[in-house]
């Protein structure tokens, strides 16, 4: 018998059991729209994250000195074992030097934007008459006060001059401003502030002010306390500190076109290699926002993945429902299935008119489940302020899925159906 | 045609036993041995109290079920020997059969009923239509194609239900207690229909009756009781109306 005939003939006997066949149908249209609108949401979610974090800078790779967490020892015996992480201090050897950095750029430049370096001096107080702010005091170099992306309301930044013979300037926050100078961002420049850090104090010359981020949050109440950026010039900030031009960390910042994620491992490998294989406690690693990004990415699909599973139970539990009323159904038509038989259908062409029927069921099910969980899941996500589609491959594998369970558990009942005496049957009231 | 015409044997079945429950301490023997001859053309009608093996006899005849014991040609085919897929075949190809409770598709159109044969014969959907209202036309059934099978009288079903048995062009007809649910009007139209496709289309019908006047319109009347044919005799005939 036709594919067709066969179809036509499922159709006909769920039509002529509309409710019970709608009730049955609930099971997988539940399941369905469930795993669709999951791994739409999922998209949504995954989108969200890749765009905050584009607006993070996902090009920039941290380079950091790290401890060795952990060392391969052989005791006398043989015996291999991890040692744990050495409590040592950096030494000065540890450190990255200007040279090494001047090293790199020679052997990336082209790869390479720039390289921020930053000097973090400390927390200090800023005192002027009887008023006084919090500030955390940091030196950048030029390229770094660039990607700090600073709004400046009056003077300007650093010059190179500035950063050369480490003038002792500096840039200072509206807050500041507003909190010791009556906020007048024009008066307050060229005047010199002092600076309480670490018990000693240090005087600078505004040359700038920058607008406070208003997103970061500070407490109205303690608003005093509230601590601001002040920016140095890097060489100020490394003569301040005695540090030498010595970095345990600084930010490269790759070019446009460049791929992060390959720059990240040359960068690496670059230190490792030539400063740092004969060093036993520490050495280098990179990290940027597109590895960290990716990860998460990966994250979040294995997270919508189990969640659909999850919801995929209940694709069980109408599966087994289908096969319940399939059950009842082939037990109240066996006097239908005798006559069947009589008229000359074979038990093939009962089982497939069951299993069709099954299939029909399923289908039509996982069809109205897939437009539900797309229609859900798009509210959803409209919601979130992303529009998404829901997966391509998630609506074929549902498609595929109710399918499988229509024969899955549709044969059990039609082969009940198949294997039934025809006597036995036409006998049955 | 009149019963000297008639031509091959087309019921050949030589000392039908058959046996329930095998081995079993309740093993039953419900037919003990029958000889049965009919010819193409007849029409036969098997009369017998309930209980009396008929219905098993009919069974077998149908080639819904199989002897236990003896040999069954139907229409050349050996019924003992042939497969499930294959007795499909001989009952959708060589048998047509009427039930006394009509057995209709539920919620299904007479004219889909009709078809259900010609659907298990793979013959094309336009041809059985045609065929199914011609049947239908034959039946006087026509402008009652498109109701479905519980919109009908009990007439009505069994008419639907000999234009669905015979929708294959079968060699025969089994007609098992027929007029056994209707009234007599409706039994004499039912009987007047198996009489017209006896006489003008020349199928071999067997009739199982408990009615004697039934009976007696056939060509031979075969009695049966306690499993074993027990008088076989002329019936006086059919005056057609």
């Amino acid at each position: 018998m036709l594919l067709f005939e066969n179809i036509m003939l499922a159709f006909g006997s769920l039509r002529a059991n509309k409710t019970r066949s709608v009730l049955t149908m609930l099971g997988i249209i539940i399941g369905i729209a469930s795993v669709i609108t999951i791994m739409t949401i999922g998209n949504a979610i995954t989108m969200s994250v890749n765009d905050s974090f584009s607006g993070l800078g996902a090009a920039n790779i941290d380079v950091r000195v790290s401890q060795r967490s952990s060392r391969r020892e052989t005791s006398e015996s043989g015996f291999v074992f991890n040692r744990g992480p050495g409590r040592n201090n950096m030494k000065t050897e540890d450190y990255i030097t200007q040279e090494m950095i001047i090293s790199l750029l020679e052997e990336f430049g082209d790869r390479i934007m720039g390289v921020s370096l930053t000097c973090s001096v400390g927390n200090g107080k800023v005192k002027h008459l009887s008023d006084y702010a919090n500030v955390s005091v940091t030196g950048y170099n030029n390229f770094g006060l660039k990607q700090a992306d600073l709004t400046m309301l009056s003077g300007r930044k650093f010059t190179s001059e500035d950063q050369g013979d480490a003038k002792k300037v500096c840039i200072v926050s509206d807050y500041l401003v507003g909190n010791m100078f009556e906020g007048d961002n024009e008066e307050v420049l060229g005047q010199q502030i002092t600076c309480l850090i670490d018990n000693k104090f240090y005087h600078y010359t505004v040359i700038g002010v920058y607008e406070q981020n208003k997103n970061e949050p500070y407490n109205a109440n303690e608003h005093y306390d509230t601590s601001t950026n002040m920016y140095l010039p890097l060489q100020t900030a490394v003569d301040q500190t005695h540090s030498k031009n010595r970095y345990s960390e600084f930010t490269v910042v790759g070019s446009a076109s460049n791929d992060v994620t390959a720059l990240l491992a040359d960068v690496k490998a670059f230190f490792n290699d030539k400063y740092y294989r004969n060093n036993e406690n520490y050495y280098v690693t990179t990290s940027s926002l597109a590895s960290i990004l990716s990860e998460l990415d990966s994250m979040l699909s294995t997270v919508s993945l189990a969640i659909s599973l999850i919801a995929g139970i209940s694709l069980l539990v109408g599966g087994i429902g289908v096969m319940n009323i399939m059950l009842v159904s082939v037990t109240e038509r066996t006097k239908e299935i005798g006559t069947r038989k009589a008229l000359g259908a074979t038990n093939g062409s009962i089982r497939t008119q069951f299993i069709m029927e099954s299939i029909t069921l399923c289908l039509i099910g996982g069809i109205i489940g897939i437009i539900l969980g797309i229609v859900i899941g798009n509210i959803i996500s409209k919601a979130m302020g992303y529009s998404v589609s829901a997966p391509v491959a998630a609506i074929i594998i549902a498609l595929l899925f109710s399918m499988t369970i229509g024969v899955f558990f549709g044969y059990y009942p039609a082969n009940k159906a198949a294997k039934m005496n025809p006597i036995d049957a036409l006998r049955y009231e | 045609m009149s019963p000297k015409s008639q031509g091959r044997v087309i019921i050949e079945a030589r000392n039908i036993v058959k046996r329930y429950y095998i081995g079993q301490p309740n093993e039953l023997e419900i037919l003990h041995g029958i000889d049965i001859q009919v010819r193409k053309g007849e029409f036969v009608a098997v009369v017998g109290a309930s209980g009396s093996g008929k219905s098993t006899l009919m069974n077998i005849i149908g080639a819904l079920d199989k002897p236990t014991e003896g040999d069954y040609r139907l229409d050349g085919t050996d019924v003992v020997k042939a497969h499930d897929r294959e007795l499909s075949e001989i009952r959708n190809r060589k048998i047509g059969f009427v039930f006394q409770t009509y057995n209709l598709i539920s919620r299904t159109t007479a004219i889909k009923n009709v078809e259900l044969p010609m659907l298990y014969a793979g013959i094309h959907r336009s041809e059985r239509i045609r065929r199914a209202k011609e049947l239908l036309k034959m039946v006087g059934m026509e402008d009652r194609m498109n109701h479905r099978s519980d919109e009908l009288s009990g007439g009505q079903k069994q008419r639907i239900a000999i234009a669905r048995a015979v929708a294959n062009n079968p060699a025969i007809i089994l007609a098992d207690e027929p007029t056994g649910a209707l009234d007599t009007k409706t039994g004499r139209l039912i009987m007047d229909i198996f009489h017209k496709l006896n006489r003008e289309q020349g199928k071999t019908i067997i009739l199982i009756t408990h009615s004697p006047e039934l009976a007696e319109e056939t060509q031979r009347i075969l009695t049966i009781s306690d499993g074993l044919i027990i008088g076989e005799r002329r019936g006086s005939g059919y005056a057609a109306v």
